[in-house]
C-alpha cells in the first residue's frame, strides 16, 4: 500500500520524466550515431564504434560550406529582425497611434500562418518579380518570419519597465538621447537579447521557407534534407551533437552569469 | 526564448497617459514602425495577394500565366487532393492531442514539483530547439527501424496487431506508416505545447491549491476545478502553436512516412518545386491558409481568450 500511495503521489512526476525522455531520445541517438561507422551510405543502423567523423567533420563535400552559409544568413537575419523588431516594439508600447490594431494583426499573422503558406506565397512574389533566388531571397524571408518573434519578446520586456526610471533621468537633466542610451536600452537589453537569440535559432534551423526560396543555394538544413535522399554522412551527427552541447553550455553559462550578477545586487 | 518561460512580468503599468502632442514627437511612432511594417507588408502581405492572383491564373510555364479568374482550379485541386487535406487535419489533430497529454505532466512537473531541478529541466526542453530538427527527425528513422528494439517491444506486446487493425501501422513495420508520421509530428512540436502550458501554470498562485485543500477538495478535484481551468490560456495557445505548424508540415510525412501518408504540405511542395504547376499549388496553399485562419478564429472565440492575440 505505501508503494501504491507513493506511486499515486508521484504519478505526474513519472509521466513528466517520461515525456522528457521522449524529447531527448533523438538527441541521444544523434550523439551515439556520431560515433558510428556505417556500412552503406545511410547512417541508420549501428555497426561499430569509430572516431572517424569527429576527426574529419568537414570530410563531406559541401557540408561545412552549407554550415557557414547558414551561420552567415542567421547572423544577418538576426541583426535585421532584431533592429526592425525592437523599433516596432518600442512604438507599440510607448506611443498611441492610429492603425494600432492593424499593426498588431500584421505582427501576429506571420506567427499564426503555416510556414508552407508563407513560403509558397513569397515564392510567387519572387517569381513574379523575376528575382534571382539565392542568398538575398533567403535573407529577406528569414528577416520576415523572425520579425514577429522579436517584437513579441521585446514588447514583453519594455511593457514591464518602470516609466519612472526614465522620468528620473529626465529630471536629472539627461537629454532624450542620453536617457535612451543610458537608461532605456540597458533595461530593455534582456528582452532584445532573448528576441535575438530566438531569431538566430529560428533562422539557423529554418527548412520549409528556405526550401522554397533558396533556388540552388544550399543551407545546412537543405544539406541535411538532400542527404536524407542521397545518403546521410556521419558528419551530420557530429555537427548536430556539437550544436546541442554548445547550446546547453551557452544557456548554462548565461544562467550562472545572471545568478552571479543578481547576487552582487543583493 | 526566456520571454516564453520567464515568470510573467508584473501587471503592466497603466498604459502611459497620452503625452501632450509635441511637434517633434508626433510622427515618432510612425518612423519607428515604418521599416519593419514595410518589410512585413512587402514580403508577407503582398505575397498573399500575389498568391491569390496566381491561383486564378491559367497558362503554362512556357507561354506565361494570365489572370483568367479560373476558379475551377480550386474545385479541381480540392477534388484531387481532399485525402491529403483530411490526412493533414487528422494527423495534426492527433499530434496536438498527444502533445497536450504528454506535455501537460511535464509542464506541471516543471512548474510545481521540480524544485531546484527546474532550470535544468527547462534547458533540456529548450535545448533540442538548437539542434537541427531535420537531424532529430532523421533519428526517428533509427529509433523506429524495422526489427529495432522499439518495434520489437511493440510486436511482443501485440500493440502492433491492434494498430495494424486500426490502420495506423502496416504489418510489423512502424516506419512509413501514419503512426510514424504522427509520432514525428508530436515530437517536433511538443516544446511549443510545453512552454505556453508552463507559463500559464507558473502564474497560478500556490495559495489557491492550499485553499482548495483546506476546503476538503481531493487532489484530483483541485486539479479539475482549480488548476486546469486556470491553465486554459496555456492550453489554448499551446494547441494553436502545435496544430498550425503541424497541419502545414511536410517534413515528417516525407522522412518518416510513405506515399500513402502524404499531407497537404507535401502536395504544395511538390506542385510548386517539382511539377511547377503554380496555380494548383497556390490554390491549395490558399485553401490551407483560409482553413487555418477560420479554425483559429472560431477556436479563439469559443475558448474566450481573445486577449491571446
Amino acid at each position: 500500500m505505501p508503494f501504491v500511495n507513493w506511486f499515486k503521489r508521484n504519478l505526474v512526476v513519472l509521466a513528466g520524466l517520461l515525456t522528457l525522455g521522449y524529447l531527448l531520445l533523438p538527441n541521444v541517438v544523434v550523439t551515439v550515431f556520431s560515433f558510428n561507422k556505417p556500412k552503406g551510405r545511410f547512417n541508420y543502423e549501428w555497426q561499430q564504434f569509430s572516431l572517424d567523423a569527429w576527426k574529419d567533420p568537414c570530410g563531406v563535400s559541401g557540408l561545412c560550406g552549407s554550415l557557414s552559409l547558414s551561420l552567415q544568413i542567421a547572423f544577418w537575419a538576426t541583426l535585421g529582425a532584431t533592429l526592425l523588431g525592437t523599433l516596432i516594439a518600442f512604438a507599440l508600447v510607448r506611443y498611441r497611434f492610429r492603425a494600432r490594431g492593424a499593426v498588431n494583426s500584421l505582427i501576429f499573422l506571420p506567427m499564426a500562418m503555416p510556414e508552407v503558406v508563407m513560403a509558397a506565397s513569397l515564392l510567387t512574389l519572387f517569381l513574379n518579380m523575376g528575382a534571382q533566388l539565392g542568398f538575398w531571397t533567403i535573407l529577406i524571408a528569414h528577416i520576415m518570419f523572425c520579425l514577429s518573434f522579436v517584437v513579441t519578446a521585446v514588447k514583453a520586456r519594455v511593457m514591464s519597465m518602470d516609466p519612472k526610471l526614465e522620468e528620473a533621468a529626465r529630471d536629472l537633466y539627461a537629454g532624450p538621447f542620453q536617457t535612451f542610451v543610458r537608461v532605456t536600452l540597458p533595461i530593455a537589453a534582456p528582452g532584445i537579447a532573448a528576441g535575438a537569440l530566438l531569431a538566430f535559432a529560428l533562422s539557423f534551423d529554418d527548412f520549409i521557407i528556405t526550401n522554397f526560396n533558396a533556388g540552388s543555394t544550399v543551407t545546412f538544413p537543405m544539406f541535411v534534407w538532400g542527404s536524407a535522399q542521397r545518403g546521410t554522412p556521419v558528419q551530420i551527427n557530429v555537427i548536430g551533437t556539437t550544436m546541442f552541447v554548445v547550446a546547453v553550455l551557452f544557456v548554462l553559462v548565461s544562467m550562472v552569469a545572471g545568478n552571479r550578477r543578481n547576487r552582487h545586487k543583493a | 526564448m526566456s520571454t516564453l518561460t520567464e515568470a510573467p512580468p508584473p501587471l503592466a503599468p497603466e498604459a502611459p497617459e497620452p503625452k501632450p502632442p509635441k511637434r517633434r514627437g508626433r510622427f515618432m511612432p510612425y518612423w519607428l514602425l515604418l521599416p519593419g511594417i514595410l518589410w512585413l507588408l512587402v514580403f508577407f502581405a503582398l505575397p498573399m495577394i500575389y498568391q491569390a492572383s496566381t491561383s486564378v491564373q491559367t497558362g503554362s510555364l512556357e507561354e506565361g500565366y494570365k489572370v483568367t479568374w479560373h476558379f475551377a482550379t480550386y474545385w479541381d485541386a480540392l477534388s484531387a487532393y481532399w485525402p491529403q487535406f483530411v490526412r493533414s487535419v487528422l494527423y495534426a489533430g492527433t499530434a496536438t492531442i498527444l502533445c497536450l497529454l504528454l506535455g501537460y505532466p511535464l509542464a506541471y512537473l516543471i512548474a510545481f514539483r521540480a524544485g531546484r531541478w527546474r532550470n535544468l529541466i527547462m534547458i533540456l526542453v529548450i535545448a533540442p530547439f538548437f539542434t537541427s530538427f531535420l537531424i532529430r527527425t532523421l533519428a526517428w528513422k533509427t529509433i523506429l527501424a524495422d526489427g529495432g528494439p522499439v518495434v520489437g517491444a511493440l510486436n511482443t506486446l501485440h500493440v502492433l496487431d491492434v494498430t495494424s487493425w486500426l490502420g495506423w501501422t502496416a504489418g510489423d513495420r512502424v516506419l512509413a506508416t501514419p503512426l510514424a508520421v504522427v509520432c514525428g509530428l508530436t515530437y517536433n512540436f511538443l516544446p511549443f505545447m510545453i512552454l505556453p502550458l508552463y507559463t500559464s501554470l507558473e502564474r497560478i498562485d500556490g495559495r489557491l491549491h492550499e485553499a482548495a485543500g483546506d476546503l476538503y477538495a481531493r487532489p484530483s478535484t483541485t486539479f479539475r476545478k482549480v488548476t486546469f481551468p486556470l491553465s486554459m490560456p496555456g492550453v489554448v495557445s499551446g494547441t494553436l502553436l502545435t496544430f498550425i505548424p503541424a497541419a502545414g508540415d511536410y517534413v515528417n510525412a516525407d522522412l518518416l512516412g510513405s506515399t500513402d501518408t502524404r499531407m497537404v504540405g507535401n502536395v504544395i511542395q511538390t506542385q510548386f518545386l517539382r511539377v511547377l504547376d503554380y496555380p494548383t499549388a497556390a490554390a491549395l496553399s490558399f485553401i490551407l491558409m483560409a482553413a487555418i485562419l477560420l479554425m483559429v478564429t472560431l477556436y479563439i472565440r469559443r475558448s474566450g481568450t481573445e486577449d491571446l492575440v
